[in-house]
């Protein structure tokens, strides 16, 4: 349909739409006029892609002077190919439509794991393996060395790109990895640096947020992107973790003895050069002194790894004297390992900060902060000097030189830890240095200052001014949108007690308890008797999972349960649990029905959708806190109260209700899914809880239903499959959930916005069961 | 009823039958009891009805023995012996041990194969008519029939019976039981050795292997019950135990299918990074492998009920798919069906995607696998409420959908679909190649006249006219379309069930006749002379007497209701006596 937006017209490429969709696009629109920031809220299932790609490619189309870019970040890989999908569709449909077809460019950019068409580059599984091959076919000294010998390997779908592709512009449409794949084979060229020259101009890219966020990444990739882009954050709950991610290091003994090595044959390396060949050396150390930014002559293949500083931080002077010369730099890093390794000789947890720890180095070993902050560049320039390939082995020795480099750019918001032992094995010695980031801001920061409109969203926000916080940003919008439904196609639960009055919590003092674990287990049974098909349950961390399992095998749970149906269980290998997964949704799929256990935080709760059948109930076991011993966390916590004045209690809270927001989230993928949410422990129905839940979860989460036993809470959800199993149609939706455009006209502006926020429940609410 | 010249066996004083006391006779023939003071028989059972004895258990109080008759009826004599239990019980057995030898001689030849086929016979009217036509009439044999005609639905019947699924909890389900001295007991069931054998056919082999050569089967399955596929929070740690080896051939199965991957991209989480951090970067919630030392028995029976449930859906997979898919081409298959099935159920597949697909297909040999992903993806993004995408002016693209979908059923000329094929003259000399030579002869002929534009003394000869007019009148063969109810009419209902019956009849020989062509094996022939040899007699034991019976009664109709029939036959017979002709040049 085509519609007006606030005098925007906006093409939206489905018949019928839904009231929070176009809320969704009021405040977007606004967000975008004002060229602020904005964080929205929308529950997954109600169409949250294409309403931002709807709006944001009319508003390109209306202003191009305004916003010209659109940058839609996403965390998996599915979850990209899913927006290029939906901006496939929408361009379609602007096509058959649109008397003026748009000339947009969309495409997504993805690793090279993804995207290499080599023919055994790409064969490697690992990423990390596929881009050191690519490295060693696509070098710039390689190429050269290719131009005196053509023994050497080289990639051919490269150098026909860059023959002839940098020249030409990448046709107006919109790719998918498989489309640029195709594209780059039937030209020769390689699609993956195709892509990589191809967003400098297309007009909407899609890509990880990594590319964003990592400055080790961003810098090669996202360079050369103009101010007036409209940056999207898609899954955004978990942004500040990713921010804190790529920041962090962390060390242990391996990592220092394989860097040891590194440097061993580094040295070895340089010497014989110097034997044959002395002036590559000479030549390097002369760029030095001239101050020659190394990045200008360096060839877009030549990086793989930039500075892991933001780009602000990065020094622009001159490479210090005393690391210049290649030997030089070599001792200096080879003092500073063994300073790490001395470090590391430890009998009990040492907390510093960056300062401090730079004033010990700098009085036992004598290094300077200011050589070190060059140490990350001076070894990848070192490395490519040496014309070195494989970069697989440095990999350590690069990390040390990136945490030289962090810990003497930051002084504030990071933190030192170095623990000699594991908490859990304290008779076994394994120190690692953990150099943490505490601050999701600092990463986030220069996203915000350099594009004008940065988009938050997800599904799962709430508490919504918690964002605002630890990411430093002001929005001028921010708002969190509910469902409407004709039916109450959800069913949240809070089960605090089991049929024999005992409380069920995961409280650290009762998890153990066999009570409790038996009473999450008849709950687990009795859901499984009644709930058809799929039923997936979230453990609050991978321990508890096995220990619980164990208990539910000897007390004969797991034996019932298995009468009803199959069990399948997530286990910490990546391969092992897709292939469970796949089973389970067979399991689902042929009718059998299957019960899933799975760990909160784990890949499964991130990324998996359980919609229909997959996931007709979903069961919370428990409160999923982060670990609070961790001395990381407790100095991230530090920091969080010293600085945006937040209280521990309310961090811990906010992110553990994030998180089983998200989980259970995952049962419900649409308007016309029904799913049972269960949060089963006593602690969810306090208020300070309860009211972290997203906007439309707590709707529907009356008082009645905050108190349950395993009892009620089945013979509840009993009677509620029953009603929801009825036929259900559009007719059904039409008018409430659902507009036409006839009625989306009809319906005042005002009024439709108001709904959409849940200000005035229509149709939203609970009928009594 | 009762004849004298029977030979009491045994007789067996103070037996009580419905609570009336009496005396039981074991007789030559029959059992028979007769109640106190009376000179009737009350209960009298013929050996050769009885279908079994069964005798009260042990230690029970009342000492009772009961027949099970073929109809269901049961008669339970009680025995009361005054003298107490072991003489009530001497009684009972002395009755239950001369049954036992009386009965087998009177085991009422019953044969499973001919209540099957009775069963068969009842349920299919049409089959049993034709068993009527056919066999009754010495058309076929019976052996012949059932060999041949009435296959498919012999083996339909075997095919109904529904293989049993394999229930999740069937090692759950063994109970087991203390004998009371620190020993268990576990109750087999055929039904859970089944289960066993479907959910891991490592531990079938074994049994194959070793039972019984080299140990018995209660050893076997005790130390089935000892190994970790019984108790799964054990590690397979010994090395002789023969399970073992079991686990580990598991094992390997497991490791090789999830090293094929999971086939579907959105559930894949190995590919779901894209950018994974380098190494050594990342802070807590990176850090995986703290959490991995973890209690290893615990992960070892996680990893066990993953299998264990994968074993299972796996012997419910092979049911319905040919063995084929669980042998590696598994993830192969399973997206591809999918991908077919979905396309077909949402008909949303757009003209440009099928023009893609086309496209794609033929610029790449391997480039299922992306079609698959985005069909994948398609569905993903699709809200079934918000209507289907890019359809609103898509005319095109709705039309050929329409024309896909509803197919009109089109009748250039509907009377002949109504009455079925018309006889002309010419479609009735119409044999075979053979002939070819004779209708070119003929059209020869023909053509030669068309230039003789000067013979018009006779435009029509008088017969032909006279027939045409024939045909042109009420009942003729020309006049069958214009009076749609004329055959209903015509022909009462008693022949035209019987003319049903004998087109059933017909059409089922002659496909078993033509499907012997081309006969390129010895046996195809000899089923063929067969066949030609039943049609044959199928023509004078059915058709002829028919024909006769309507030329009798149905004089206006006369040949013309078998008419058909008859050409079918001559068509086959022809088709015979050339095949025959060609055989017999070719072995001179």
């Amino acid at each position: 349909m085509k519609l007006s937006v606030d005098g925007l017209l906006v093409y939206f490429p489905y018949e019928y739409i839904y009231p929070e969709q176009y809320a969704y696009m009021l405040e977007l629109k606004r967000s975008l006029d004002a060229k602020g920031h904005c964080l929205l809220e929308m529950p997954s299932g109600t169409g949250k892609t294409a309403t931002l790609l709807s709006l944001i490619v009319a508003y390109m189309l209306e202003h191009p002077e305004s916003v010209r870019k659109l940058i839609y970040c996403s965390r998996t890989v599915p979850e990209i190919e899913k927006v290029i999908a939906e901006l496939q569709n929408l361009m379609v449909y602007y096509e058959r439509n649109c008397p003026m077809p748009p000339p947009l460019t969309g495409l997504v950019l993805s690793s090279r794991k993804n995207m290499c068409i080599h023919p055994e580059v790409s064969k490697e599984r690992e990423g990390k393996a596929v881009d050191g091959k690519c490295y060693g076919l696509t070098a710039s000294y390689i190429r050269d060395r290719h131009e005196m010998d053509t023994e050497t390997p080289i990639c051919q779908y490269f150098e026909g790109f860059s023959l002839e592709g940098k020249e030409s512009t990448l046709p107006v449409g919109v790719y998918s990895i498989d489309d640029l794949k195709e594209y780059g084979r039937s030209r020769n060229w390689c699609p993956y640096f195709l892509a990589r020259y191809a967003i400098a101009h297309a007009h909407i890219v899609v890509y990880s947020y990594h590319y964003l966020l990592d400055p080790k990444i961003a810098q090669v990739v996202s360079k050369e992107m103009s101010r007036e882009s409209c940056v999207v954050f898609d899954e955004a709950h978990n942004i500040d973790n990713v921010c804190i991610d790529s920041m962090s290091v962390k060390i242990n003994r391996r990592t220092v003895e394989r860097s040891t090595n590194a440097l061993n044959q580094l040295t070895k390396l340089v010497q014989d050069i110097r034997e044959e060949d002395t002036n590559r050396l000479n030549e390097e150390y002369q760029r030095m002194v001239q101050g020659l930014k190394d990045a200008s002559v360096q060839r877009d293949t030549d990086m793989i790894l930039a500075n892991p500083v933001l780009p602000n931080d990065v020094l622009t002077e001159v490479v210090p004297g005393n690391i210049r010369n290649a030997d030089h730099f070599l001792s200096f890093l080879r003092r500073f390992i063994e300073y790490i390794k001395t470090r590391l000789r430890v009998h009990h947890v040492v907390q510093e900060s960056p300062a401090g720890f730079l004033k010990d180095i700098s009085s036992k070993i004598c290094i300077e902060r200011k050589p070190l902050r060059f140490c990350a560049e001076r070894l990848s320039s070192l490395l490519r000097t040496l014309e070195i390939t494989d970069l697989t082995e440095f990999g350590a020795l690069t990390l040390i030189t990136h945490f030289a480099t962090l810990v003497s750019t930051y002084t504030k918001g990071f933190t030192i830890i170095i623990e000699p032992f594991d908490d859990k094995t304290p008779t076994v010695s394994n120190p690692i240095l953990h150099f943490s980031c505490l601050d999701s801001s600092i990463a986030m920061a220069p996203v915000f200052s350099r594009f004008q409109t940065v988009v938050i969203t997800s599904g799962t926000l709430s508490p919504m001014d918690m964002y605002p916080k630890i990411l430093d940003f002001d929005p001028v919008v921010m708002s969190s949108f509910t469902m409407t439904l004709a039916r109450p196609c959800l069913l949240p639960m809070i089960v605090s007690k089991g049929n024999d009055q005992v409380t069920i919590s995961s409280k650290f003092e009762t998890r153990e308890d066999t009570a409790v674990i038996r009473n999450y287990g008849q709950l687990l049974v009795e859901v499984a008797k009644t709930v058809p098909d799929g039923i997936v349950c979230f453990f609050t961390s991978y321990l508890y999972l096995e220990s619980v399992v164990a208990s539910w095998y000897d007390q004969g749970i797991v034996d019932t349960l298995l009468r009803y149906k199959l069990l399948f269980i997530e286990t910490q290998d990546n391969a092992e649990t897709s292939y469970a997964l796949m089973n389970y949704v067979k399991a689902c799929d042929c009718g059998r029905g299957a019960v899933l256990l799975a760990v909160a935080r784990g890949k499964v709760s991130e990324g998996v959708d359980f919609d229909h059948h997959y996931g007709r109930a979903v069961l919370m076991f428990g409160i999923p806190y982060v670990y609070t011993q961790s001395r990381i966390l407790k100095a991230r916590l530090d920091y969080l109260r010293d600085q945006f004045q937040i209280r521990e209690n309310d961090f811990l809270t906010f992110d553990a209700m994030r998180h089983a927001a998200q989980c259970v989230g995952r049962a419900l993928r649409g308007k016309t899914d029904y799913g049972i949410m269960i949060f089963a422990d006593k602690r969810f129905s306090r208020q300070d809880k309860r009211s972290r839940l997203p906007k439309w979860i707590q709707e529907h989460l009356v008082d009645s239903f905050c108190n349950l036993s395993t009892e009620e809470a089945v013979q509840l959800a009993r009677r509620w499959l029953r009603r929801m199993a009825q036929p259900f149609t559009r007719e059904d939706q039409l008018g409430i959930s659902l507009l036409t455009l006839a009625q989306l006209e009809n319906i005042e502006q005002e009024k439709l916005e108001r709904q959409a926020q849940g200000k005035q429940g229509v149709g939203g609410e609970v009928q009594e069961l | 009823m009762t004849t004298s010249s029977e030979d009491v066996l045994l007789q067996m004083g103070e037996v009580r039958y419905k609570k009336g006391d009496g005396t039981l006779y074991v007789m030559n023939e029959r059992l028979a009891w007769m109640a106190e003071h009376r000179d009737t028989v009350t209960v009298s059972h013929r050996y050769a009805d009885i279908k079994t004895q069964k005798i009260s258990p042990e230690g029970k109080p009342k000492v009772q023995l009961q027949v099970v008759l073929h109809d269901g009826n049961t008669s339970t004599f009680h025995f009361v012996n005054r003298q107490g239990q072991p003489a009530m019980l001497a009684d009972r057995d002395k009755v239950k041990e001369l049954l036992q030898q009386l009965l087998p001689n009177f085991k009422r030849k019953v044969d499973k194969d001919l209540e099957d086929k009775n069963r068969i016979l009842v349920e299919n009217p049409n089959l049993l008519q034709m068993y009527k036509d056919l066999v009754i009439t010495k058309v076929l044999t019976s052996d012949e029939f059932w060999a041949t005609h009435a296959k498919e639905h012999a083996l339909k019947k075997m095919g109904k019976t529904q293989e049993i699924g394999v229930s999740g909890a069937f090692l759950a389900d063994i109970k087991p039981q203390t004998d009371g001295c620190n020993g268990l007991k576990y109750n087999l069931t055929a039904d859970v050795i089944h289960c066993i054998f479907k959910t891991y056919p490592a531990v079938k082999r074994k049994h194959m292997e070793n039972v019984p050569a080299k140990m018995p089967e209660s050893e076997f399955w005790t130390k089935f019950f000892q190994s970790h596929y019984f108790h799964r929070d054990r590690l397979t740690a010994g090395t002789k135990d023969i399970f073992t080896e079991c686990g580990k051939i598991d094992d390997q199965a497991l490791k090789a299918a999830v090293q094929q991957g999971a086939g579907d991209p959105l559930l894949d989480l190995k590919k779901f990074e894209d950018v994974p951090l380098e190494e050594g970067f990342g802070s807590v919630a990176g850090d995986r492998n703290v959490v991995n030392s973890g209690n290893i028995v615990h992960q070892n029976m996680i990893k066990r009920f993953n299998q264990h449930s994968i074993m299972v859906l796996k012997t419910c997979a092979n049911v319905n798919a040919p063995p084929a898919v669980t042998n590696g081409t598994n993830s192969a298959n399973g997206p591809v069906s999918h991908s077919a099935y979905t396309n077909g159920l949402n008909g949303k597949a757009t003209a440009m995607e099928a023009a893609n697909a086309a496209k794609r297909s033929n610029d790449h040999v391997d480039t299922d696998e992306p079609q698959i992903k985005k069909q994948r993806l398609i569905d993903k993004i699709h809200y079934e409420d918000l209507g289907d995408p890019v359809m609103e002016m898509d005319d095109e693209g709705a039309d050929g959908d329409k024309a896909h979908s509803s197919k009109q059923f089109e009748l250039s000329r509907v009377e002949r679909y109504l009455n079925g094929p018309t006889q002309n003259s010419i479609y009735d000399n119409h044999h075979d190649s053979q002939s070819l030579e004779e209708v070119q002869y003929k059209l020869v002929r023909n053509s030669e006249n068309w230039l003789n534009r000067n013979v018009q003394r006779t435009i029509i000869c008088s017969k032909a006219a006279v027939n045409a007019l024939g045909e042109l009148s009420p009942g003729g063969s020309m006049m069958r379309g214009f009076q749609e109810q004329s055959a209903g009419q015509l022909v009462p209902r008693d022949f035209q069930r019987e003319l049903r019956h004998l087109y059933l009849s017909l059409s089922e020989l002659l496909k078993h006749f033509w499907s012997c062509f081309p006969p390129t094996t010895d046996e195809l022939e000899a089923k063929l002379q067969r066949m030609h040899e039943t049609l044959q007699r199928f023509k004078m034991a059915k058709l002829v007497p028919f024909e006769n019976r309507a030329m009798h009664e149905l004089s206006p109709l006369r040949s013309s209701l078998t008419q058909h029939m008859n050409q079918l036959l001559r068509t086959a017979n022809a088709k015979f006596v050339t095949w025959k002709e060609r055989k017999l040049r070719k072995a001179r």
